[in-house]
C-alpha cells in the first residue's frame, strides 16, 4: 500500500489515493488534503459537508448521495459545487478521509 | 497517434432523444454523474426527449410497455389500459428508493450543478412549442450547428 506524509503523520492510502484508514484522519490532515485538491482554506460550510459525510459513513458504510447531502447538510447544490469545484462527492470524501463514494447519484 | 486511453474525459454533451421514463433517466444520470466528477456537461433535448423539459409533461413521463422486450411483458398485455401507468409507478418507486429524484427536481439539481440545458430548434418549431412551455432550467433553444459549436473539444453521447 502506498503511503503519504501529511501534517506530520504517515498515512496509508487506498487504490484511489484516499485514506485507507479513516482513524488516521484529523482536522489538520483534512486541511492539507484540501490544499492538495486546490482548496486553500476550509470554511464553516466545507466543514459542514465534511462532518456530515463522516457521520453518514460511520453509520452506513458509504458516503451519502449528492441529493441527500444537499437536503441534510444545509448546503445547497450550487454552493456545494462552489465549495468543491472539481466534483463534490469524490473530492469531499477524499478530504473527509473516506473512500470514494460507491453510488451513481 | 496520441495516447487517448489515459486522457481523462473533460467535457460531455448528452443528447436525449426519447420521451419515455427509461429514455430520459439515463441521460440525466450521466449528466449529473459527469458534474459530480468535475466533468463539464451539457444536455440537449430533441424530438420526444423534449417532454422531459416541458413543464406540464416532465413529471408524467411513462415507461413503454409495448415494443420493449426487456420488460418481459407480452406485447398484447403491455397494450392493456393501465399497464404503462402500473409499470411506471413501480419503476418510480424503485428510482426513489435509490435516491434518484423525479425528473423536475433532477433537472434543477443538474442545472444547479453547472450543467447547461438546451432544447432543439427543429423540434421546437415542428411541435409549435413556446418558451413558456419549458421549465426554468432551459438555457435556450439552439440549432444543431450551435450544439456542435458548444460541444467543441468534448465527447457527444446520444441516448
Amino acid at each position: 500500500m502506498e503511503t503519504m506524509t501529511l501534517a506530520g503523520k504517515t498515512l496509508t492510502l487506498d487504490a484511489d489515493g484516499n485514506l485507507a484508514d479513516r482513524n488516521q484522519w484529523n482536522e489538520d490532515v483534512a486541511r492539507e488534503l484540501a490544499a492538495q485538491e486546490g482548496i486553500p482554506e476550509l470554511t464553516a460550510q466545507h466543514w459542514a459537508v465534511i462532518n456530515y459525510m463522516r457521520q453518514v459513513f460511520d453509520k452506513e458504510g458509504d458516503a451519502p448521495s449528492i441529493r441527500r447531502l444537499t437536503k441534510e447538510s444545509g448546503v445547497d447544490t450550487k454552493t456545494l459545487y462552489q465549495l468543491f469545484p472539481k466534483g463534490p462527492a469524490k473530492r469531499a470524501a477524499k478530504i473527509a478521509g473516506l473512500p470514494k463514494p460507491k453510488g451513481c447519484i | 497517434m496520441p495516447d487517448t486511453a489515459s486522457q481523462p474525459i473533460e467535457k460531455v454533451s448528452i443528447v436525449v432523444s426519447h420521451g419515455s421514463l427509461e429514455g430520459v433517466y439515463p441521460g440525466l444520470i450521466m449528466a449529473n454523474g459527469a458534474r459530480m466528477e468535475g466533468i463539464e456537461a451539457s444536455l440537449f433535448f430533441t424530438f420526444f426527449g423534449l417532454d422531459a423539459i416541458i413543464k406540464k409533461r416532465m413529471n408524467n413521463l411513462k415507461v413503454a410497455t409495448v415494443g420493449n422486450p426487456a420488460m418481459h411483458i407480452p406485447t398484447l398485455l403491455g397494450a392493456l389500459p393501465g399497464m404503462s401507468s402500473f409499470a411506471t409507478s413501480m419503476m418510480k418507486k424503485e428510482i426513489e428508493k435509490i435516491d434518484i429524484p423525479p425528473v423536475g427536481e433532477f433537472l434543477t439539481m443538474i442545472h444547479d450543478a453547472g450543467c447547461e440545458i438546451y432544447a432543439c430548434r427543429a423540434t421546437v418549431d415542428m411541435f409549435h412549442l413556446k418558451p413558456e412551455d419549458f421549465c426554468a432550467e432551459v438555457d435556450g433553444v439552439i440549432s444543431v450547428g450551435q450544439f456542435y459549436e458548444k460541444s467543441a473539444g468534448g465527447q457527444i453521447i446520444f441516448t
